[in-house]
């Protein structure tokens, strides 16, 4: 699967620097679960699989496995918009603290 | 084929950006690469999608992607689509990722001499209504109305006073291939238009509203139903220009009450009765002139 994926940070002279505006593709440094307050919880026995979740989910955390939303927590910012398309309100939002 | 979820690409294209929370901006991305797929490759003028998919040294996209001008968004595409077909590459996409600042404002030269010249891209226009990347300032196609840092709303003058700049028909004017416009929150409506638009030879337009939480002063989570209630409320409209032809392709039997999509966004809470009785008798005036003039 293609996706852009967290790596460790490379140190590099000056020098290493791209001289054009090219980069590797697809090559993230940092999360984004700290910005979250709130985050989606997935009830999987009411989770019917529709990928309504994945579709509208602007960071694109949510994916579908044998049926059942799955959330990647390292870029979910908790924004909710899952857990308000939910028809059978599998989603539901908890505080991180 | 029809796309819809079950058939949309796995592959996530745009994956760890550093957009707002509930960003309409990067679900119009993330889902038109998702259906463009990875020989796409992606041009973004200065704007909110290129200031968080660049962070030096991350890139959030997995396929190709490009900071363009902030006016050169369509003119980087034409010489994109140039430098790979003299290379005889053959499998690719150019499309370009523009504000509304950079498409109705800054970049409009640049798009019209690219649809004058016919070249082989995709223009999507994520359309927030304002200049949010830079702080919310007004843009051509910041509605009537709108409180803005540049059109604040005081006693004399409530937010912006002029009208949202008339884009899509003056990309039709064109006489362009392929022009539709689509919303964030009809995203079936969207993932199909980027999809006929792929298949079709010539310049491509896509208007598609991306609600933003900050900007437009909703909660993060109201994104979507926002998106949704622009089209029901009659503000916005989804059309199609084909063939030297509009078509409507969602004609609201009733529509939503304008004041209660207004009432629920910061940028509009000054207005008055009044403001909002102009502004539903602008879209009575423009949906009479749609359904007179338009398939």
């Amino acid at each position: 699967m293609i996706k852009p994926t967290l790596r460790e940070q490379k140190i590099f002279p000056f020098a290493d620097v791209p001289e054009h505006t090219s980069f590797e593709a697809g090559y993230l440094v940092s999360v984004n679960s700290g910005w979250r307050s709130i985050r989606p919880v997935v009830n999987t026995a009411a989770c019917i699989g529709c990928m309504q979740c994945y579709l509208y989910c602007p960071d694109g955390v949510i994916a579908i496995q044998d049926g059942k939303a799955v959330i990647d927590y390292d870029f979910c910012k908790g924004c909710g918009i899952c857990s308000k398309i939910c028809k059978p309100s599998a989603i539901q939002m908890e505080s991180e603290r | 084929m029809s796309v819809s979820a079950k058939t949309l690409d796995k592959n996530e294209y745009f994956y760890g950006h550093k957009a707002c929370a509930g960003c309409g901006g990067s679900l119009a991305v993330r889902n038109a690469l998702k259906v463009l797929g990875k020989n796409a490759v992606a041009v973004l003028p200065a704007g909110c999608m290129s200031a968080v998919g660049f962070n030096f040294p991350q890139l959030c996209f997995a396929n190709n992607a490009i900071i363009s001008t902030f006016a050169g968004t369509a003119s980087m595409l034409t010489g994109i689509e140039a430098g790979f077909r003299r290379r005889g590459i053959k499998d690719f996409t150019a499309v370009g990722f523009a504000g509304d600042g950079g498409t109705a404002d800054i970049g409009i030269q640049a798009l019209s001499g690219a649809i004058d010249r016919n070249d082989n891209i995709i223009y999507i226009c994520y359309d927030n209504e304002a200049y949010m990347n830079t702080g919310i300032q007004k843009s051509g196609l910041t509605p009537f109305g709108a409180k803005t840092t540049t059109t604040p709303a005081g006693q004399n003058i409530h937010g912006n006073i002029r009208p949202k700049k008339n884009m899509f028909e003056i990309v039709a004017a064109h006489d362009i291939p392929y022009a539709a416009t689509a919303t964030v929150g009809y995203m079936n409506d969207f993932l199909n238009k980027v999809e006929k638009a792929s298949k079709i030879q010539g310049t491509k337009y896509i208007h598609v509203i991306a609600p933003c939480p900050t900007g437009w002063g909703i909660p993060v989570s109201d994104t979507i139903d926002a998106a949704r209630e622009i089209v029901d409320c009659g503000l916005w409209y989804l059309a199609e220009y084909e063939n030297h032809t509009f078509k409507i392709n969602h004609d609201p039997k009733n529509f939503t009450s304008v004041e209660a999509y207004l009432r629920k966004q910061a940028r509009f809470k000054h207005l008055t009765d009044e403001d909002i009785a102009v502004i539903t008798d602008s879209r009575d005036k423009k949906w009479e002139f749609i359904r007179k003039n338009w398939n």
